[in-house]
């Protein structure tokens, strides 16, 4: 069984959704014990980062997911839930996340020429840099949905996949052992994105 | 690369897809699950589906379909129509739409753009634009095109930008229907100072009037069209295939 981490925070039915079209029992959650039970577990969100950050450490799922992710099960963050696996994000301030995986957050703006549109929003291809479990059954150059205004730095030993907007290159994947993250929305990106899941949620 | 998106549009009243010429003469057209499926399968990039009934009975309905369709399509959906308060966000958002987009509703109060923002992230807010060269000018539309707000259609949609909309759909009056092609004189006159993703919108005919608009309107991010997909006039893994062999980046 995956956990979707419910932290009350966006709409997890799509990604609910997307994992039953796939055959695979889900259950979208904040307890503890079916994190605990749970063969993998994906960290969705969208919004704001600090509000995100609250919210998971005022329901005591942040030490939660600290073990988790120590323990060796496969962790997914996806969009929001990505950029929150980071050291610090610098949305709206400075603010501390949950540290899995060494790297920062960064407006988009400050690095886009002037002019150049923000949010990062559409389907752009991928290009890999290092071999992920994840991308098991989909090869690269593959098109997924992006809907994002800040973005990963500085994690550069991490990257698995980047997309290339207006001459910057977007942190679109990481992973480090068995913690994984992406930008983009697999749940929003048709069947490359199905395939995605997939093998996430066949890692071992 | 950033691909441009072909995005296909379903008016849907009481249950079933409809399309009319010029905001009129609705006829209908089929299931909205079944051709939302066939949509996702045949590589739209997006859908959106416009609530165009008027009555509580046929709004239920609607939610009912959203549900289902959230069920078994993953790509992005946007849901339009009747959206006036940010109770109605919550109700489409809930039923697994991911972009919520607003017309009337924010010409009649522009802080629900504001506020929308503020709860749900700019991403979530699409402002939807109808608009009719009045003496020589772009003008914008409200009630579904009926009334001449006498608002200018470039000043709406910058200070849509600016109250926090992460996209703009902007559709042709005057060419919604005709399939003459795409309204490019109204989109760069409107766009030039918009820094937000643009959604062109009325008028698609055929293939080339979708690299017609990517060639000749550089602000447009997005071709959305309704009959000429629903009809099957013309199929979207062509069009992109087209598309893509002259020169646009689209996702193939």
């Amino acid at each position: 069984m995956i956990a979707i981490i419910d932290y009350g925070v966006g709409n997890l039915y799509s990604l609910s959704s997307s994992l039953k079209y796939l055959g695979i029992e889900n259950a979208v959650t904040a307890d503890k014990n079916k994190i605990e039970d749970a063969s993998g577990v994906i960290l969705p969100g969208v919004g704001a980062f600090a509000d995100a950050m609250a919210k998971l450490q005022n329901t005591g799922l942040a030490p939660v997911l600290e073990n988790q992710a120590k323990s060796g099960k496969p962790l997914l963050g996806i969009c929001l839930g990505m950029q929150m696996l980071f050291s610090k994000s610098f949305e709206y301030g400075e603010h501390k996340g949950l540290g899995f995986i060494p790297g920062i957050v960064a407006p988009l703006s400050a690095d886009l020429k002037r002019g150049a549109k923000v949010p990062h929003i559409g389907w752009n291809s991928l290009e890999f840099y290092k071999p992920s479990a994840i991308y098991k059954y989909i090869n690269g150059g593959e098109y997924v949905y992006f809907v994002h205004s800040y973005y990963a730095k500085g994690c550069e030993s991490d990257v698995t996949a980047a997309a290339m907007y207006e001459g910057v290159k977007i942190t679109a994947s990481v992973g480090k052992d068995n913690v994984f993250g992406v930008q983009y929305h697999p749940e929003k990106s048709g069947a490359a994105g199905l395939k995605i899941l997939k093998a996430f949620c066949e890692i071992k | 690369m950033l691909a441009k998106r072909i995005i296909p549009c379903l008016d849907i009243r009481d249950g079933v897809v409809v399309k009319g010429k010029n905001f009129g003469g609705i006829r209908e057209v089929e299931s909205p699950v079944s051709l939302a499926q066939f949509y996702n399968l045949s590589g739209a990039d997006e859908l959106v589906f416009y609530d165009i009934t008027a009555s509580f009975e046929g709004r239920k309905l609607f939610t009912e379909t959203l549900k289902e369709v959230a069920s078994c399509i993953f790509i992005p959906l946007t849901v339009g129509g009747g959206i006036s308060s940010l109770d109605d966000f919550d109700r489409v958002l809930k039923c697994g739409a991911d972009k919520v987009s607003v017309n009337t509703g924010a010409i009649d109060d522009p802080s629900l753009i504001n506020r929308a923002a503020k709860r749900y992230g700019s991403q979530c807010v699409v402002l939807s634009m109808d608009v009719k060269r009045v003496d020589g000018k772009f003008a914008v539309f409200s009630r579904g095109g009926r009334v001449n707000t006498g608002i200018s259609a470039a000043e709406w949609a910058y200070r849509g930008q600016e109250e926090g909309a992460g996209e703009l759909v902007l559709n042709s009056i005057d060419t919604d229907g005709v399939k003459g092609g795409f309204d490019c004189e109204m989109l760069n006159s409107v766009c030039e100072k918009l820094t937000i993703p643009v959604i062109a919108s009325g008028g698609a005919g055929k293939k080339e009037d979708f690299l017609t608009l990517f060639n000749s309107c550089p602000k447009a991010d997005a071709g959305l069209a309704a009959s000429i997909f629903h009809f099957k006039e013309i199929n979207i893994e062509d069009l992109k295939r087209y598309l893509k062999e002259n020169g646009v980046q689209a996702r193939v």
